[in-house]
């Protein structure tokens, strides 16, 4: 019955967006308050229809109601029941319906907080974000629809897959959906103000938030994968260059260049029409990765459906969208003329050289992921793009990136001075190449990657740090250091993030050390620093999978500082078997054992590694999330969301 | 600039911890796998690094646990200890399985249009990038305080509500 009423809710959510597609767009060409009044109320519904349709499905997840073909064919009854809940999304149908969750979400948020929009904007901006929801609602009940019922339904599931039973990876998809489908406001706003034909300061303020909160979600989401791949496949690894993965991660570069030129149109009126194909790609590179995860035109550990129909169906969508908001951008863009003049030197030229770093650099990784693709459909050959091609392509950019960004970041508006900059920045150079020049000293090896990465990642924390100390200006009077506005703690905060992330993958990179033996047990034996001895190994029945535990102690100067437990698990329904490391998280270093195979002597293969600075790069995730909320509640938002209240307060006294 | 030296000291101070884990990454896959030449087996790790496990999803076969990634590993052992370069392996490899097992991309053919389009979108994006930053420099300063005409009418109007 439930159920029932879930795939109601969903029809009729489908219904509720094409109203609100249609009629205020109309309204806003016209003028018409009434009809533009209707995008508010039909995108809350939408939103508690969706919501609703959502819930109705979890709940068939939570009571295991095996007569739903995708609960069998993603659920068992002896699953744990945060992974019951998690299976929800761990399918094609169920994480089209919480993509497409989102997308209500954001376009009620814009509805409930977007009262100080002028009335024909924010018309058009739900209208807007209405149509892609109506072409996702479209997608769900042709061709993926998740409540589909079973005529003869089967005693139990079918589990879901045993890797993604696991807390980081139940987490992971609805931030990275967060981040991926925030974006379309963004679109939404870019696509309003094209029809609109107008783009000043107040739409860059309002356009900020939004962009910003969707690379906060996503950078949290990219940062729970990696962190999920690191421990959960065997041997640390924590970026594949996997084409699912790159997908997350054009977006969060586009975001990441959006969010910045997004200041220069608040605060200097230039960089407009820039700003306006940004936030057009941004979303385009979010279908293009839904495209490229759902269709399986690429193969990848992450493809879910390899379903051709599925795919063209997306790629309808992603080609009516970014193509007509393109097509809408080339007849439009001439009417948004920069308004701001600044120097060559400057504030704003630092700007365009972070979006152009940001925006090349995703378009290597977008030519190394589809080509492949291109190389087979064009030349007739199959060739693979991997690793060894994105770290040599990508990289540099990256390292550009570092070396400019806290030169940069310190410009004045408008006209700044190189020399200046770099005075105010001379003990933050000396204390990075000093630092760089230490561990060089000490690493025994010959590698540049250590020293540079700790370099560029000293260069930028302490950098940001310098920043935040400039404003307060000649006085050095630290107790107004609270009192700075949030988003120039935020820059510092995303800043330095971004720094400690850089030096964590620098430092696994260039240091990791491995050991593979097989270990009697028993046998104590020394790697990098470390002892460990293998105690014991039994086998432990799990709730839904059958476990090889091993009992490895570990030992630093002789005293036993951790106990350590690696699995090797079996799940008998899903018949795949998994390693679950076991990890001793450390500041500095972690310790990653890995159990293998027994071997005929009675040993037991065991991997042990030794990741340096491994931390560190999910903390500056971590880290650059935190700088950007911290910046969300800077007091400009707040005073815009105030004058909102008064506004709405004045209304009944007309 | 004391706070800075006290911050170095306790930089130097963590990082001499550090001084162990300094070392070259010591590689091997399986205990049997392992060539007993220190020297070779870095190079067959390195190797393998690059080569594409044929049956997995995306892995190289310096990753995977499937027991095809073996054998290939067990190949370019082989081919190691019989006296092969480097390239020679790889040749060996890319004539029975063909390019797809190459993750790093050869620049043969039409993949010099993928090498290239890095550099080259870095260059005209430069290019476009000085051009605008120039055209900014140069624009004639706006006069902050004026309206234009479509705002003064505008403003009219609100007036007139």
């Amino acid at each position: 019955m439930i159920t029932e009423l879930g795939h109601f809710a969903l029809i009729l959510a489908f219904a509720v967006a094409i109203v609100q597609m249609v009629v205020p767009m109309i309204g806003a060409h016209k003028r018409w308050h009434g009809w533009m009044a209707v995008a508010e109320p039909a995108a809350t519904a939408q939103f508690l229809l969706t919501a609703f349709s959502f819930a109705a499905l979890m709940h068939a997840f939570i009571v295991s109601d095996f007569s739903l073909k995708l609960v069998v064919e993603n659920s068992h009854s002896a699953k744990p029941m945060l992974y019951k809940i998690s299976g929800t999304w761990g399918n094609h149908e169920g994480s089209m319906l919480l993509w497409v969750l989102i997308l209500a979400l954001f376009g009620a948020m814009a509805a409930w907080f977007g009262g100080n929009l002028p009335p024909t904007l924010k018309a058009r901006v739900l209208a807007v974000q209405s149509a892609v929801a109506v072409a996702f609602f479209a997608f769900i009940l042709f061709t993926s629809n998740p409540f589909l019922r079973l005529a003869v339904p089967p005693f139990d599931g079918q589990d879901l897959n045993p890797l993604l039973q696991d807390p980081g990876l139940a987490f992971h998809p609805p931030f990275l959906y967060l981040g991926y489908v925030g974006l379309s406001i963004c679109f939404s706003f870019a696509v309003a103000a094209l029809i609109e034909g107008r783009v000043d300061a107040a739409w860059g303020r309002w356009v900020r938030p939004w962009t910003l909160a969707a690379w906060v979600f996503l950078t949290i989401g990219i940062g729970l994968g990696s962190w999920w791949a690191y421990y959960e496949l065997g041997w640390g690894g924590f970026w594949f260059w996997d084409p699912v993965e790159n997908a997350s991660f054009m977006p969060w570069l586009l975001a990441a260049a959006l969010l910045h030129s997004a200041i220069v149109v608040e605060k200097r009126e230039a960089l407009k029409s820039w700003t306006i194909l940004l936030a057009i790609l941004a979303f385009g590179f979010s279908l293009i990765g839904t495209f490229i995860v759902r269709s399986g035109v690429l193969t990848s550990v992450h493809a879910f459906a390899n379903d051709p129909e599925r795919g063209v169906f997306i790629l309808m969508i992603l080609v009516f969208f970014t193509g007509g908001a393109l097509t809408l951008y080339a007849a439009r863009a001439g009417v948004m003329q920069a308004k701001g003049v600044f120097g060559t030197v400057s504030r704003e030229s630092a700007v365009v050289a972070n979006n152009l770093l940001l925006a090349v650099s995703c378009f290597v990784v977008f030519v190394g992921t589809m080509w492949p693709l291109v190389a087979e459909m064009a030349f007739d050959r199959k060739l693979s793009v991997g690793p060894p091609f994105f770290d040599m392509a990508f990289t540099p950019f990256m390292i550009l990136l570092g070396l400019l960004l806290p030169v940069g970041s310190m410009m004045a508006w408008k006209r700044g001075k190189v020399g200046r900059t770099l005075r105010s920045l001379v003990p933050a150079l000396v204390l990075a190449v000093a630092l760089a020049g230490l561990v060089w000293a000490m690493q025994t090896g010959r590698s540049l990657m250590g020293p540079i990465g700790v370099f560029l990642g000293v260069w930028l924390v302490a950098g940001a740090v310098t920043d935040l100390l400039s404003r307060l200006g000649q006085s050095r009077d630290f107790s107004r250091l609270a009192r700075l506005p949030r988003a120039d703690w935020g820059k510092t905060i995303a800043h330095s993030g971004l720094g400690i992330t850089m030096i964590g993958i620098a430092g696994l990179l260039a240091w990791e050390q491995e050991d593979i033996r097989v270990a009697q047990v028993g046998e104590r034996f020394a790697v990098g620093g470390f002892e460990l001895q293998l105690d014991d190994v039994q086998r432990v029945q799990g709730p839904n999978y059958v476990s090889t535990m091993g009992w490895v102690t570990l030992f630093k100067d002789g005293a036993a500082v951790a106990e350590l437990n690696p699995e090797k698990r079996n799940y008998p329904v899903a018949q795949m078997p998994t390693t679950e490391a076991a990890i001793d998280y450390r500041f500095m270093r972690d310790v990653y054992v890995v159990i293998g195979d027994a071997q005929d002597d009675g040993g037991w293969v065991l991997r042990t590694y030794i990741k340096p600075l491994a931390n560190w790069i999910w903390a500056g995730c971590l880290i650059m999330a935190l700088g950007g909320l911290v910046s969300l509640t800077d007091r400009r938002y707040r005073v815009a969301a105030g004058a909102r209240k008064t506004r709405a307060a004045a209304v009944p006294a007309e | 600039m004391r706070a800075l030296l006290v911050a170095l000291m306790l930089l130097v101070g963590s990082s001499s911890a550090l001084t162990g884990v300094f070392a070259t990454p010591a590689w091997a896959v399986l205990p049997d796998e392992v060539l007993d030449d220190p020297a070779l087996e870095a190079r067959a790790r390195e190797l393998s690094k690059g080569l594409r496990c044929l049956v997995c999803q995306n892995e190289s076969i310096d990753e995977s646990n499937a027991s095809l990634a073996r054998d290939l590993r067990l190949l370019v052992r082989e081919r190691l200890v019989a006296g092969d370069t480097d390239e020679e392996v790889i040749d060996f490899i890319v004539a029975r399985y063909g390019e797809f097992v190459l993750l790093n991309p050869t620049t043969r053919g039409a993949n010099w249009l993928l090498w290239a389009a890095g550099p080259a979108m870095l260059l005209l994006a430069l290019g476009i990038g000085v051009f605008y930053v120039r055209a900014r420099a140069k624009a004639p300063a706006e006069t902050e305080t004026g309206l234009s005409d479509a705002e003064q009418a505008r403003l009219r109007e609100i007036l007139k509500d």
